[in-house]
């Protein structure tokens, strides 16, 4: 199962993953259509993106009274079955992230499907703060960073020096 | 009919009377200048007299995105500031990155016209559809990233904003005109004008998407335009790594770096003033704008000395040969801070550091009386430096005044213009062409002054083995090829860093997709060279003549003391005249009738 990685430290502002996202999904290139948000702190530059988590327990699909939005065992994703959808926004106000959204018009609700395994968003992302890999690769990963470090350790007290 | 590409709205501003008006945006001009900078400049030929006085409220303002602004295009989030500049009388286009560019589409509108004179300091409010007059009397003397935030604060935190500093209300000829709080559209004193209408800033907030003509073949053109790029060792490799300062080593290692108000052109201290060193000692992380895959920006910060703890943006490659080698000064965080200075007074960096080092000059000559300076302004000292900077920014004495208008008046005023390292009063960048022989018709023939982004012919001369530095063979053809891609490219709204891969097909291509406007590479060129043109008559409506086509002496004149150009000096007549004749100009630089008439503006002239 592949999974959508973000990594706010790589992040360099650009936002072509929302105008790219909107674009994808309406044709037309509008951040306020986009699933994916890059919130910018201008004071000390920083950029964090943000994206639904396709949450295991998810909070916007337990609130939902018409089962819009359900989770997808098989994908791992939470589906949002547009055509059930009431429009009564419970499940905008349950997310804690922030990642169920309106649409522009403020009419529609919106959410990441990570377009069918092939998202737009990493496709655009150069600064690779975007990654959508396996999940087993990237707690490998994760777990290979940190094995690096003790190795950098062993080695230096090979030397022995005293790290 | 307009397919895409363009929101198809002009708002009109009226400062005086503080009245908006909504009007369309000419398909023909769409046709004929794409957008930008070109149909910018258009708007100015038909609503500017050349002659006017570039500070008095008869002078507009146009704030201009491209029809790339606000897609996937990569490095597409340009905004444009287009007016008659007080520099130098020149159609002056200064551009930014940042992301407001592409907001200010969003609000619906692709250009805003300011024009005429605020009684009071005031700020616009650019709200998904609805135009505010605000109150900016505290915001008036509050430097560039105070007012950002507190602009942003008073209206919406995700709205993007445009302001002036310190530098721009007090109209220094050298003021920039800012976005997002750090971005500079610097150069030709832009900002002076803003400042001469009262006008503190725009923010902008809107909700409208942009469309463009055929979906699929844009994503086609993105998704190849952006593939270019990612296989290009500069745009992928040199600049996201060391941002645009990677240049320092590399020209100065050709000797063409100018030291000491180019009384040099070699800086042995080059590799302390780094891109490398910049990202071992001051690098927090990469800043990219809008829908960059690049990614040149440098988030710093100083982490020793005096400055400890200052941070902000850059700087940039030019501000570390302006206030680093032509001040002959090798302390990196004071370069740095007095880049930090420039961006929150809001002052053209190359300008004021060309400023400081002929400041210098002058008084190590004895030319400026030491009285005459707060402190000793000797060559090499960081303290100076930054000290002048602030002078120039605050004007709260003589001295911080007569910087602040610029390294031209600064000579001029003791009586020795020629020490001055500019031309038509615009200091020049960091390429000296005495040691790169391109660059030097560029400068003597760019539409604003003194410029390295009108036609870079760097990029054919140094980075890449096409043509030999030293030979003047060739380069009128290249610098008139080069300032004609760039023309079309800043109307764009494209960066242009992105020819570092792309070439003028792929640029072609996007805007056709974008706009459904069919232009191949030849039509996108020769929409450039209209656009050159039509600045050019601008320019000879103000006043200059082809005798500003020059440099200063030193460059003509005095051989590079040491380093790999050791004994060069810049013949510009081997040039200047084939340049003329491929433009189709006269030898006194006026263009000819007919070459005014192919490019269709034979009623402009």
């Amino acid at each position: 199962m592949k999974v959508l990685v973000l990594e706010p430290a790589k992040c360099t502002g650009c936002r072509a993953c929302m105008d790219a996202c909107s674009f994808e999904k309406t044709d037309v290139f509008n951040p306020l259509d986009s699933r994916i948000n890059v919130i910018t702190f201008h004071e000390d530059l920083t950029f964090v993106p943000t994206v639904c988590s396709q949450c295991e327990i998810p909070y916007c699909a337990e609130v939902c009274p018409t089962s819009t939005l359900v989770k997808n065992t098989t994908t791992g994703l939470v589906d949002f079955l547009k055509e059930k959808c009431i429009g009564c926004k419970q499940c905008v106000v349950a997310c804690p992230w922030g990642s169920i959204k309106m649409n522009h018009l403020g009419k529609e609700i919106i959410k990441c499907d990570q377009c069918s395994g092939d998202p737009a968003c990493v496709k655009v992302c150069k600064a690779e703060a975007l990654t959508y890999v396996d999940v087993e690769d990237m707690i490998s990963s994760k777990q290979h960073g940190v094995a690096q470090a003790y190795r950098r350790i062993a080695s230096e007290m090979q030397k022995g020096v005293n790290p | 009919m307009i397919d895409g590409g363009y929101q198809g709205t002009i708002l009109r501003v009226n400062l005086t009377n503080r009245t908006v008006k909504e009007e369309a945006l000419r398909e023909d001009w769409a046709k004929k200048y794409i957008g930008g900078r070109g149909y910018g400049t258009r708007i100015i030929m038909a609503e500017v007299d050349p002659k006017v006085d570039p500070l008095a409220p008869e002078n507009k303002v146009v704030i201009a995105t491209g029809p790339l602004d606000g897609t996937t295009a990569p490095s597409s989030g340009r905004v444009m500031v287009i007016t008659k500049g007080p520099l130098n009388n020149t159609i002056a286009c200064s551009n930014a990155g940042g992301y407001f560019g592409p907001m200010l589409k969003r609000t619906g509108y692709d250009m805003i016209i300011l024009e005429g004179k605020a009684s009071e300091p005031v700020y616009l409010w650019i709200n998904k559809g609805k135009v505010e007059f605000r109150d900016a009397t505290h915001l008036w003397g509050k430097l560039v990233n105070e007012s950002d935030q507190m602009m942003r604060e008073e209206t919406h935190l995700e709205a993007e904003t445009m302001e002036i500093g310190p530098a721009g209300e007090k109209m220094s000829m050298i003021a920039n005109v800012m976005f997002n709080g750090h971005r500079a559209a610097g150069r030709t004193g832009v900002g002076a004008v803003v400042g001469s209408k009262n006008l503190k800033g725009i923010v902008v907030r809107g909700n409208k998407g942009v469309s463009v003509a055929d979906r699929d073949r844009f994503a086609e053109a993105v998704r190849s335009a952006r593939e270019i790029l990612a296989q290009n060792p500069v745009a992928s490799g040199g600049m996201p790594l060391y941002g645009t300062a990677v240049l320092v080593n590399i020209i100065n290692s050709t000797g063409s770096f100018p030291t000491r108000n180019a009384q040099d052109s070699f800086f042995p201290d080059a590799d302390k003033i780094s891109g490398e060193t910049l990202r071992a000692q001051n690098l927090v992380r990469n800043e990219a704008c809008s829908d960059c895959p690049i990614g040149c920006g440098r988030v710093t910060a100083i982490k020793e000395g005096k400055y400890k703890g200052e941070h902000g943006g850059g700087p940039e490659y030019e501000p570390l040969w302006a206030f680093g080698a032509m001040c002959g000064i090798s302390d990196l965080n004071a370069i740095t801070m007095a880049n930090y200075l420039c961006d929150r007074y809001g002052l053209d960096a190359i300008s004021a550091g060309g400023t400081v080092a002929c400041a210098m000059e002058l008084y190590e000559r004895g030319y400026m009386p030491a009285t005459d300076a707060p402190f000793p302004l000797k060559f090499g000292d960081p303290d100076a430096l930054v000290e002048s900077i602030r002078a120039m920014g605050e004007q709260k004495d003589a001295f911080g005044k007569l910087l602040a208008q610029g390294s031209y008046r600064l000579a001029e005023h003791y009586g020795h213009p020629e020490l001055s390292m500019s031309v038509k009063k615009q200091e020049f960048p960091a390429y000296d062409p005495r040691g790169v022989k391109g660059i030097g018709l560029e400068y003597a023939t760019s539409n604003r002054g003194a410029c390295h982004v009108r036609g870079y012919s760097i990029a054919a001369e140094v980075l890449s083995p096409g043509l030999d530095r030293l030979v003047y063979e060739g380069k009128a053809a290249v610098t008139k090829f080069l300032q004609d891609l760039t023309a079309a490219l800043d109307s764009s709204g494209a960066c242009l860093f992105t020819t570092f891969g792309m070439q003028a097909k792929d640029l072609a291509q996007l805007y056709s997709a974008a706009t459904g406007f069919e232009c191949d590479e030849q039509e996108f060129l020769k929409i450039g060279e209209r656009i050159w043109n039509m600045e050019k008559l601008f320019n000879l409506k103000s006043g200059l003549t082809g005798k500003d086509d020059t440099l200063p002496p030193r460059i003509l004149h005095e051989p590079i003391v040491s380093g790999p150009s050791q004994g060069e000096v810049e013949d510009l007549g081997k040039m200047l005249g084939e340049y003329y004749s491929l433009r189709g100009w006269g030898e006194d630089s006026v263009p000819t009738k007919e070459r005014l008439q192919e490019l269709g503006i034979q009623d402009l002239s």
